[in-house]
């Protein structure tokens, strides 16, 4: 009987197989997996930079064949989209956010916002365009800059009132009980205490929404549609830089790509230093002078 | 009576309302009974209360009003289509802008296919790295690398797009490509001719985007799962993997399957990148190495030249039904990865 | 100075847990009380109560009377307005981490909307130095944050915090039960210098605490007040066996 307890040599090789392979197929797909990641970096910055100069940053384009164009026309017109989106998306996500955590918390309904959010957050972009695209572009005859602030300020919302609730939970209650206990009127309470701590976290969340956005280029194309000259008026088209970038990388032209590189570094270091400081806020805890 | 009890060190006087000033250290003035009167006529701000919590209240609201929204002019703008193909409409093979025919079979098949290839190569790597982030990368190496799957996430569709066309396509047809026709040719799938872009390259391109939101996911999931469980199988004499095949995979995997779904939901709605690799052909054809259509792309490619109005609808009507696609998937996924980390000790307060 | 509070057929719950049975007690002005128990007994809820912070609960709830200065809390004015004029100082010191110290002491009456730059400067400082802390922040008032004080300093900033805006009753739940020693001391002489001027509530695990500081005791145990009355009789000569038997340390 008590042969059957002991592992043959046969079992016992075949566990230290599988244990390492496992091992080294783990390893083996997390290399895979940066790979990509390293080679578009190092593609971007190889490519982008080469072609960053003071033009890109100042310069109209100019009409193909000829060098030395920039993008400043779509970096203007991304300032102008993002900042109306910005002004539309952030308030109401901080607000959907602090209801998530302060009034709504355990409730059903609360429950069901935040489910509809992350939905939300999963609704294709291109379906967002359209949708704005019938509700402001169709009716006023015209694409404008002013529809695709819209559409990038709606995509926004999500992912505001996600990181405000989330931030503002960590906030201890401790400090919520210490302002209530004073007297202070609530709505005091919240806006100058809870959520005034979780601002350094509310602030990355919204870098983070703004940097997604920013990047955003299939609700564009029925929206702000795109400008090759220099516009800042909110009823007409307006360029925005990731729909020049998709312009000129499916152009024919060499000095188009690299122009294309180029605004893509730009947009990534973008995304870079917000997702770095989301991540500095949530790990090292900036929040942490609140225990 | 084991404590001892202490007469207090200054009784009470008679006169306890007044200051007793041997006892205080410092001079203090008596209390500005000013700032007390200037609280007390305060009132209670209720209306400013409830006039905030109402705000706040509608703002959280307002997620489901731009989703009604959505929906709402996607139906309202495609109510031409709607009407005369009806259900059909996602059946018919024939895209014919020109004599306003339209079926829609095309872009579906494109997107499942399309969607199924990234799944088939982005899962078991996903799962993969995660195992490795989890269970067996030092710790010093975990935050980096999973910083590094998070900037995955973030790069913008349009980035990916521009590297896939540049990078990714030249390597495919020069180097994968032909090595994929020599050994699964027999199959099929993988036949000449051969441009580069195409339904391949599009799926390899979404593997590679939606590979950190499923490794994520299931790294979250993983954790979740209870050291004990672990434990557990570890006192059993089991090997490393044998702890994670038992002990956490087979915990997490409901989770597993919800990041999973997650990631296709991702995958079916990916709309810039497809549509810049995936050569834009409104045809059905076995072999992956052909050009295709995703319904996303289609609409990327085709709307700003869709100038006649059931043209417009029949586009907007693809909208909706990815829409009403990714909501269902989305919801799913959502509700498995809930149901396996709600257990989880909350990481508030 | 302070008013008395009085308090008659108090119920509390949390939930279905009925935390609080029927409490009367008569908690004289100008005095400091001292409520002792075994955890859990109830005198953390019954403070509490007293300045409607135990509602901030959205699963709690109290039925019964409870006056101050003769207004019922509960019929005849707001938690705000209560919670104005009833100070209270928490078991942990709980500054705002975002807040120098002078704007943690001032922070009762900027956020409720006083502006008067010299009273709010007068207020700073004499309820830091009642709260025997001006010698140690005086320098660097506005320059240091509340959370850099250490455990005992940020306990007494939340005393001054809850004296600058002069409230008629304060309230401390265990207020010293997270220091050290020293600063537990430093604590204990606070509160016998503040008892002239205000009507203090002091709940506390620690039973000498009590004798040391307060005229009168309560015992609490399973949510009822078993014994009320002067601190000397209850530790020397308490009536009810449950207090002796608590007090001489036989449980809890």
């Amino acid at each position: 009987m008590a042969t059957q307890f002991q592992s043959s040599t046969a079992n016992r090789r075949w566990r230290w197989f599988t244990n390492h392979a496992a091992t080294w197929l783990a390893v083996g797909s997390t290399v895979l997996v940066v790979a990509p990641l390293v080679a578009i970096f190092m593609d971007l910055v190889y490519k982008g930079a080469s072609s960053l100069n003071w033009n890109f940053f100042t310069k109209l384009p100019v009409p193909p064949g000829e060098s030395g164009g920039g993008m400043a026309n779509a970096i203007i017109g991304s300032i102008v989209v993002l900042a109306l989106a910005s002004l539309m998306g952030i308030p109401v996500g901080i607000a959907g956010g602090i209801y998530l955590s302060e009034f709504g918390r355990g409730t059903k309904l609360s429950t069901v916002v935040r489910f509809t959010a992350d939905i939300l957050n999963g609704v294709p972009s291109i379906v967002m365009g359209i949708a704005i695209y019938g509700l402001i572009v169709a009716p006023t005859k015209t694409f404008s800059a002013f529809a695709g602030g819209v559409v990038l300020g709606i995509m926004m919302v999500p992912t505001v009132a996600r990181t405000t609730e989330e931030m503002m939970l960590m906030v201890p209650h401790s400090i919520r009980e210490a302002a209530l206990g004073l007297g202070v009127p609530n709505w005091r309470s919240v806006l100058s205490i809870t959520l005034r701590t979780a601002m350094p976290g509310v602030i990355t969340g919204c870098m983070l929404a703004f940097a997604r956005v920013a990047g955003e280029t299939a609700p564009l194309l029925f929206t702000a549609l795109g400008n090759d000259f220099w516009s800042t008026s909110l009823n007409q088209p307006i360029e925005a830089l990731p729909l020049q970038i998709y312009t000129y990388a499916l152009g024919p032209y060499d000095e188009w790509h690299r122009l294309a590189w180029a605004g893509s570094l730009v947009l990534i270091v973008l995304i870079v230093v917000s997702v770095s400081l989301v991540r500095y806020v949530t790990t090292r805890g900036v929040l942490k002078g609140a225990n | 009576m084991s404590l001892r009890i202490q007469e207090p060190r200054a009784p009470k006087s008679a006169d306890a309302a007044t200051p007793v000033d041997g006892l205080v250290p410092v001079a203090v003035p008596a209390p500005a009974s000013g700032v007390r009167a200037f609280l007390q006529a305060r009132g209670s701000s209720s209306m400013a209360d409830s006039t905030f919590r109402w705000v706040m209240l509608l703002c959280a609201l307002s997620i489901f009003a731009i989703v009604g929204l959505i929906a709402v002019e996607l139906v309202v703008h495609s109510q031409l289509t709607l009407a005369r193909f009806g259900l059909k409409f996602f059946v018919g093979s024939a895209w014919d802008p020109v004599n306003s025919n339209f079926g829609a079979l095309p872009f579906v098949y494109g997107t499942l296919v399309s969607s199924a290839v990234a799944l088939v190569i982005a899962v078991p790597l996903a799962v993969g790295v995660a195992v490795f982030l989890t269970e067996m990368c030092p710790k010093a190496l975990r935050g980096g690398l999973s910083f590094l799957t998070e900037l995955l996430a973030a790069i913008p569709s349009v980035v990916y797009g521009l590297w896939g066309i540049f990078v990714l396509v030249p390597l495919l047809r020069g180097y994968i490509d032909p090595v994929l026709i020599k050994v699964l040719g027999w199959t099929g799938l993988f036949v000449r001719p051969d441009f580069g872009i195409g339904m391949f390259a599009a799926g390899v391109i979404l593997a590679i985007m939606i590979l950190p939101i499923i490794s994520s996911l299931t790294r979250e999931v993983m954790t979740a799962v209870p050291h004990t469980q672990r434990e557990a199988v570890l006192a059993l004499g089991a090997t490393r993997w044998e702890m994670i095949r038992m002990g956490v995979l087979r915990n997490a995997r409901i989770g597993i399957v919800g990041s999973i779904i997650l990631g296709l939901g991702r995958a079916l709605g990916e709309t810039m990148a497809v549509a810049m690799v995936i050569g834009s052909s409104p045809t059905i054809s076995k072999s992956l190495l052909a050009p295709a259509s995703t319904m996303a792309s289609v609409i990327a490619n085709e709307f700003a030249e869709a100038a006649d109005d059931t043209y417009r609808s029949a586009l907007i009507e693809i909208g909706l039904a990815l829409f009403i696609v990714t909501i269902i998937v989305n919801m799913l996924a959502r509700l498995l990865v809930w149901a396996v980390t709600r257990g989880a000790p909350a990481r508030v307060n | 100075m302070g008013v008395g509070i009085e308090v008659n057929g108090l119920n509390a719950w949390y939930g279905t847990n009925h935390t609080l049975q029927d409490i009367t007690l008569h908690i004289p002005a100008n005095e400091a009380t001292a409520l002792i128990g075994p955890s859990g007994c109830g005198k953390s809820t019954f403070v509490r109560c007293l300045n409607r912070m135990h509602e901030t609960n959205p699963i709690a709830k109290v039925t019964g009377e409870v006056k101050i200065g003769g207004q019922d809390i509960y019929s005849e004015t707001s938690a705000v307005e209560v919670r104005r004029r009833i100070g209270m100082v928490f078991q942990r010191p709980n500054p705002f981490p975002t807040m120098s110290i002078y704007d943690n002491v001032a922070s009762g009456l900027k956020l409720n909307g006083f502006r008067n730059r010299r009273v709010l400067d007068e207020t700073v400082e004499r309820s830091l130095k009642h709260a025997a802390l001006w010698d140690e922040v005086r320098d660097d008032l506005k320059k240091k944050s509340g959370a850099s004080l250490s455990g005992g300093q940020q306990q007494r900033l939340c005393i001054a915090r809850a004296l600058a805006v002069d409230p008629e009753v304060l309230l401390m739940d265990e207020p010293a039960s997270a220091l050290d020693p020293v600063s537990t001391a430093k604590i204990e002489d606070l509160i016998f210098q503040l008892k002239s001027q205000y009507t203090i509530v002091i709940v506390t695990h620690n039973m000498q605490q009590a004798a040391r500081v307060a005229e009168r005791t309560g015992f609490f145990l399973n949510g009822k007040l078993i014994e009320f009355d002067s601190t000397h009789k209850i530790f020397t000569n308490p009536s009810d066996k449950r207090t002796e038997d608590y007090i001489t340390g036989r449980f809890g």
